[in-house]
C-alpha cells in the first residue's frame, strides 16, 4: 500500500468512525467509533513515519470535497512530526474513551464529531493551500467546540466556558484568514509552495503584517497570553478525552502555524518578528505557571500549565528565529529542535496529566484539589501514572521534560557571547524565565500529586474512590511509559524532530545534536546522557534501600501522626491546594490580585464574640479582569445602540437604502 | 578533553562518593562545632552527626496511617540524588565518572528532584505541618532557582559550556578570569542560593522546631529510625557537594588535574581544607545574622538574581 493510499484510508475510517458513531445503541456506538478512529490514527501514524522515515513527502489532490479549489494534501516532515504526535495522543485518548462514562460524549451528536475532530488534526499539518487549510482549521474548531458543550445538560458553566472558546476561536480565525488573503493576493497563489517561493519578494510591511496576523491567529488557539483566557474555562469543561486531545494536540497545531508560516512559508524574517514571539512566549510561561501554581481546580491547572508549556516552545521559535535573522544558522537550527522536542514531550506528558486527572474526576466526581487526597492508595494504577507525568512535565532527570528543558536552555546559553544587542539581552532573559517556570513548575505538581494523591482523603467522595477501568488507565498508562522511554532514550525521536526542524527552516546545516545514548552537541561543548543518568539513579536508589533494608528488616510499622498531641488527626487539620500557594499568591500578589472577602457576624448579646465567619478568596485571571470584561462589557453597550437604529420603520430602512447607495456612487466617482 | 584510565575515573568517583557520604555529617558537625565555641558553648564532639545517624539506623522506623508508598520512598531518593552528583560533579578531580554528563544544569535538576522528593513525602503524612514544609520550601526552591540559573549563565559564558569539568579547566587554565566582577557577582548569587537551598540561617533554622518558623524541619516530622537518618545524611550531603562545588567553581586550585594516586591525594586533602574553611566562615555567619522572616525571604533570592543578572552582563561585555 502505498502512502496517499494510506492517507485515503486514514480520512476513510475516521469518517467511517464518524458515522458509526450517530449508529446504534450507546456501547455500539462508542466501542466501534472508537476503534475506528484508533485504525485511522494508526494509519495516519505509518503515513507520517513513513515520511520521516524515507524523506520523500505524500502529496494528494481531489476536487471532489470543495468545489472550485479542490482539496489538497501534501505532508513534508515538518507536518508528519504533528501528524505522529497526534496520532499517538489520539490512539491514546480513544483507549481511554473506550472505558469512560458520562459527561455527555456518549451522545449522538459527540460521539460523532469526536473522530471527526481527531481525522481533522490529522489533517490540518498536511494541508497545501490556504483553502484546503481553513477549511480543516474550521472544521477542527467547530467539532471541538461541539465536544466542548457536550455536557451543556448537566452543567450550565459548560455553555460559558464554550462562548469564551467560540469567540477566541473564531477572532483567531478571522486574523488567519485575513494573513492568508493578503499572503495569497500579493504573490497571486493559493498554493503553499507558490507562496513560498514568491514571498521573500514581497513588500517588508505585507510581509510583516501578514506575520503579525497569523501570530494572534495562532498563538489563540494555542493558548498564548493574552489570548488564553478560553483554554482554562474550556479544557476544564470538556470530556476528559476531550481536553487531553484539545491540550496535547490541538493547541500543537498553533505553534505547527508559526513555525509554518514564519519559518516555511516566509521563510524567516527580520529580529522584530522573533523578538514580537520570545516576549509573548516568555509573558505566557510565567503567566501560565504562575496561575497553574495558584489554581485548586486539577483541570484548571493543567490548563494553565499548558499555557506556560507553550510560552516555552515559543520561546524556543522565537531564538530559533532571532539566530536566523543574525546569521547564526546552527543555532536556529537547534534552537528550533530544541521547541520541536517539547512540542513532542509535552504532548506526551499532558495528555497523560489531562487523561488520569480525568480518571480521577470519573472515580471522585470532582476535580477540586481541595476536596481530593489519599488517591495514591485508592487508586493505585492511576496515581503513579499521575506521579510519573507529574515528575516529568516538572523536568525531573530521566523523563522527557528534563531532555527538552535542557536542550533549550543549551540553546539559549550557547546564544552567547554575542555582540548582537538584541540578542544579548534576550538570551539572559530567556534563561530566567525558564528557570522562574521550572521552579513553578515543580512547585505547581508538587501540590497536585501532593494535595491530589497523597495524604488522607478531604471528602468522603475522595475516601470511596476506586481504580477506574483497565482501558482508562491503559490509555493514560501508555502516555506515561512515553514518558519514561523518551526520557531515557530520546533518540527514538531526535532523527525526526532534526528532519522536521531542518524542512521548517530549510537550513542545511549539520546536525547539532549526535544521536545516541549520549545526546551530544557537535558544534559546542556539552552532553547528557540521560538513559545513563537513569542507570546511575536506580543503581544509588537500590543500594540505599537495600541498606536500609539490612538494617532494619520488614516495612515500617503504622502509627498515627503526630498532632501536638491531639488524639486523632483529621483532614481538615490537611493543607489545602489553597493554603499551598498562599505563600506564592503572597509574593506575586501585585499579578495575583487575588480578592478577599471577610464576612463576620457577631452575637445579638455583644459585638466582642463572634457568631459565624466566612472567607472567601478567589483569584481570577487578571487579563479576563481587566481586559476581556471592559471589551465585552463596551461591546455590550454598543449593541444596546445600535439596536435603537432598526425600529421596524419601512420608511427608516428606505432611507437607509438611500444613505447607502449615495456614499457608493460618491466613493466610485 | 585528554582521557583518563578507567580506573582512576573510577577511583575518583569513588572517593568523592565515600568523601561526601562520610565527610558530610563530619562538615555539620564541624559548623555546629564552630557555631557553639562562638557562642561561648563547648559544643558536642564534630562526630557526633555520625553517632546520632548510627543511632538513628537502628531505631524502629514508623509511618503515618494513611502514607502511601511515596513517603517511605522519599528519602532513598533524597540520598540518591545527592550520591549519583557526588559520583559524577568534578569534586575531587576532573575527571569523575560521567564526566561528559556532569553538567551544572543537570546538577541543579538533580538537587530539585531530591527535594520535590521530600516535598511529596511531606504531604504524604497529611498533616498540617508537613503541608507548611512542603509548601514554604518550594516556594523558596522556585524562587530561588531563576538566581541559580542565570548564575550559572554567567559562569558558562567564558567556557562556552556549561559542562562542570570544561568549566573548570578553562578557570584552571586562565586564573586572572577568578577575579573578574562576573565571578565575584556570580559567586555571592551562588552563596545565597546555597544558604537558601540548604535550608541555613538567615532563610531557614536548622535547629527550630517552632511551628511559625519551621521550614524544612517541618518536612521531617514523621521521619523515624533509618528513614530520620537517612534524610539528615542526605541533607548533610547536599550542604557538602554544595559547598565543594563553590569552592570548586571559584577556587579550583588544588583539585586532581591528573590520574596519578598523587594528584587524587592532593586533591583529597585541598579540597577537604577549602570545605572545611568555607563551612567554618558559614558558620561563623549563622552567628551573626537572624532569620528572615518568611516573606522577606522572596526580596534576599530577588537581590541574588540581579546580581546573577549583573555578573551576565559583565561577562557580556568583557568578553
Amino acid at each position: 500500500m502505498s502512502a496517499s493510499d494510506l492517507l485515503v484510508a486514514t480520512a476513510l475510517a475516521g469518517t467511517a468512525a464518524s458515522i458509526s458513531g450517530a449508529i446504534g445503541s450507546a456501547r455500539v456506538r462508542i466501542n466501534v467509533s472508537a476503534v475506528l478512529t484508533i485504525a485511522a490514527c494508526a494509519c495516519g501514524l505509518a503515513v507520517a513515519v513513513g515520511v520521516l522515515h524515507s524523506h520523500h513527502g505524500v502529496a494528494l489532490y481531489t476536487n471532489r470535497l470543495i468545489p472550485l479549489t479542490g482539496l489538497s494534501l501534501a505532508l513534508d516532515p515538518l507536518g508528519s512530526l504533528f501528524v505522529a504526535i497526534t496520532s499517538v495522543v489520539g490512539i491514546c485518548a480513544m483507549v481511554f474513551r473506550l472505558g469512560y462514562e458520562g459527561h455527555g460524549l456518549s451522545s449522538r451528536t459527540a460521539s460523532s464529531a469526536l473522530p471527526l475532530f481527531v481525522t481533522t488534526m490529522l489533517f490540518v499539518p498536511a494541508a497545501a493551500t490556504v483553502t484546503t487549510f481553513l477549511f480543516l482549521w474550521e472544521l477542527m474548531a467547530v467539532t471541538s467546540l461541539l465536544l466542548v458543550l457536550a455536557d451543556h445538560r448537566h452543567r450550565p458553566e459548560v455553555q460559558k466556558a464554550a462562548q469564551w472558546y467560540a469567540v477566541m476561536t473564531q477572532f483567531g480565525a478571522a486574523c488567519l484568514l485575513v494573513g492568508f488573503v493578503l499572503l495569497a493576493t500579493r504573490t497571486g497563489s493559493q498554493s503553499f509552495v507558490t507562496i513560498a517561493a514568491r514571498a521573500p519578494h514581497l513588500a517588508a510591511w505585507v510581509r510583516g503584517s501578514a506575520f503579525v496576523l497569523m501570530v494572534i491567529g495562532f498563538g489563540s488557539k494555542a493558548g498564548m497570553v493574552p489570548l488564553h483566557v478560553w483554554l482554562p474555562r474550556a479544557h476544564p469543561e470538556a470530556p476528559g478525552p476531550v481536553s487531553a486531545l484539545m491540550s496535547a494536540a490541538m493547541v500543537n497545531l498553533g505553534v505547527y502555524g508559526i513555525v509554518r508560516v514564519g519559518d516555511g512559508l516566509l521563510r524567516g524574517g527580520p529580529a522584530w518578528w522573533w523578538l514580537l514571539v520570545m516576549i509573548l512566549g516568555a509573558l505566557s510561561a510565567l503567566f501560565g505557571s504562575l496561575h497553574s501554581a495558584t489554581s485548586r481546580d486539577l483541570k484548571r491547572l493543567l490548563a494553565y500549565s499548558t499555557t506556560d508549556n507553550v510560552g516555552l516552545m515559543l520561546l524556543g521559535v522565537g531564538a530559533s528565529g532571532l539566530f536566523a535573522a543574525t546569521g547564526h544558522q546552527g543555532l536556529a537550527l537547534f534552537a528550533l529542535i530544541a521547541a520541536l522536542l517539547h512540542v513532542v514531550f509535552h504532548a506526551v506528558f499532558k495528555g497523560s496529566l489531562f487523561l488520569s486527572a480525568s480518571s480521577v474526576q470519573q472515580a471522585t466526581g470532582t476535580r477540586d484539589l481541595d476536596s481530593l487526597g489519599g488517591l495514591m492508595r485508592r487508586m493505585p494504577v492511576t496515581g503513579p501514572i499521575f506521579l510519573v507525568a507529574g515528575l516529568a512535565i516538572s523536568a525531573m532527570p530521566a523523563l522527557c521534560g528534563f531532555v527538552s528543558e535542557w536542550l533549550l536552555l543549551q540553546a539559549m546559553l550557547h546564544g552567547l557571547p554575542t555582540t548582537n544587542a538584541a540578542i544579548a539581552v534576550t538570551m539572559p532573559i530567556g534563561v530566567g524565565v525558564l528557570a522562574l517556570t521550572g521552579g513553578l513548575t515543580a512547585f505547581t505538581f508538587v501540590k497536585a500529586i501532593g494535595i491530589g494523591f497523597l495524604g488522607q482523603p478531604r471528602t468522603e467522595a475522595a475516601a470511596g474512590a476506586t481504580e477506574v477501568r483497565g482501558s482508562m488507565w491503559a490509555g493514560s498508562g501508555m502516555l506515561a511509559a512515553l514518558c519514561l522511554i523518551l526520557g531515557v532514550a530520546p533518540w527514538l525521536v531526535v532523527p525526526a524532530v532534526v528532519d522536521a526542524a531542518r524542512d521548517a527552516t530549510g537550513i542545511r546545516a549539520s546536525n547539532p545534536l549526535t544521536p545516541g545514548w549520549q545526546l551530544g552537541l557537535s558544534d559546542i561543548h556539552g552532553a547528557l546522557a540521560p538513559g545513563l543518568l537513569l542507570v546511575a539513579l536506580a543503581l544509588a536508589g537500590a543500594t540505599v534501600s537495600l541498606g536500609r533494608a539490612a538494617l532494619q528488616r520488614g516495612a515500617a510499622r503504622r502509627a498515627e501522626a503526630w498532632g501536638c498531641g491531639r488524639e486523632l488527626q483529621t483532614a481538615r487539620m490537611e493543607y489545602t491546594a489553597t493554603s499551598f500557594g498562599e505563600p506564592l499568591t503572597r509574593v506575586f500578589d501585585d499579578v495575583l490580585s487575588p480578592s478577599h472577602d471577610l464576612d463576620i457576624s457577631h452575637t445579638a448579646e455583644s459585638r466582642y464574640y463572634v457568631e459565624a465567619a466566612t472567607f472567601h478568596t478567589a483569584l481570577d485571571d487578571g487579563f479576563e479582569r481587566r481586559f476581556y470584561r471592559p471589551v465585552a462589557g463596551a461591546l455590550r453597550r454598543w449593541g444596546a445602540l445600535a439596536r435603537r437604529v432598526p425600529n421596524g420603520s419601512i420608511h427608516r430602512y428606505l432611507a437607509f437604502g438611500l444613505v447607502a447607495l449615495i456614499v457608493v456612487l460618491v466613493v466610485v466617482a | 578533553m585528554s582521557n583518563w584510565p578507567l580506573d582512576s575515573v573510577v577511583a575518583v568517583s569513588a572517593c568523592q562518593v565515600i568523601g561526601v557520604v562520610l565527610g558530610g555529617p563530619l562538615l555539620v558537625g564541624l559548623m555546629r562545632k564552630v557555631r557553639c565555641r562562638l557562642e561561648g558553648r563547648a559544643g558536642p564532639p564534630i562526630r557526633q552527626p555520625l553517632l546520632d545517624l548510627r543511632k538513628l539506623a537502628r531505631r524502629e522506623r514508623m509511618r503515618p496511617a494513611q502514607a502511601s508508598f511515596v513517603f517511605s520512598a522519599a528519602p532513598v531518593l533524597l540520598v540518591a540524588t545527592t550520591l549519583v552528583i557526588a559520583a559524577i560533579a568534578p569534586l575531587l578531580g576532573t575527571h569523575p565518572a560521567l564526566a561528559s554528563s556532569s553538567d551544572l544544569f543537570a546538577v541543579v535538576f538533580l538537587l530539585l528532584f531530591g527535594s520535590v522528593a521530600i516535598a511529596l513525602g511531606a504531604l504524604d503524612t497529611g498533616t498540617a505541618f508537613g503541608g507548611m514544609g512542603a509548601s514554604r520550601s518550594m516556594t523558596i526552591g522556585a524562587l530561588a532557582e531563576p538566581a541559580l540559573l542565570v548564575a550559572i549563565l554567567a559562569l558558562s559564558i567564558p567556557a562556552h559550556s556549561s559542562n562542570l569539568p570544561t568549566i573548570i579547566g578553562s578557570s584552571l587554565a586562565h586564573p586572572l578570569w577568578l577575579a573578574s566582577p562576573q565571578r565575584l557577582l556570580a559567586l555571592v548569587a551562588f552563596l545565597i542560593v546555597i544558604i537558601a537551598e540548604s535550608g541555613r540561617l538567615p532563610v531557614d533554622n536548622p535547629g527550630t522546631h517552632l511551628e511559625l518558623t519551621m521550614i524544612h524541619e517541618a518536612m521531617l516530622l514523621e521521619y523515624s529510625g533509618a528513614d530520620l537518618a537517612l534524610v539528615k545524611l542526605g541533607e548533610s550531603m547536599r550542604l557538602t557537594v554544595l559547598i565543594t562545588l563553590l569552592a570548586d567553581l571559584f577556587v579550583p586550585w588544588g583539585i586532581a588535574t591528573g590520574p596519578s594516586p598523587g594528584h587524587l591525594v592532593i586533591g583529597l586533602v585541598t579540597t577537604a581544607a577549602k570545605v572545611a574553611v568555607l563551612g567554618a566562615g558559614l558558620a561563623t555567619f549563622e552567628v551573626a545574622v537572624a532569620k528572615l522572616r518568611l516573606f522577606r525571604v522572596p526580596e534576599l533570592l530577588a537581590g541574588a538574581f540581579v546580581l546573577s543578572v549583573l555578573a551576565v552582563v559583565s561577562a557580556l561585555v568583557i568578553s
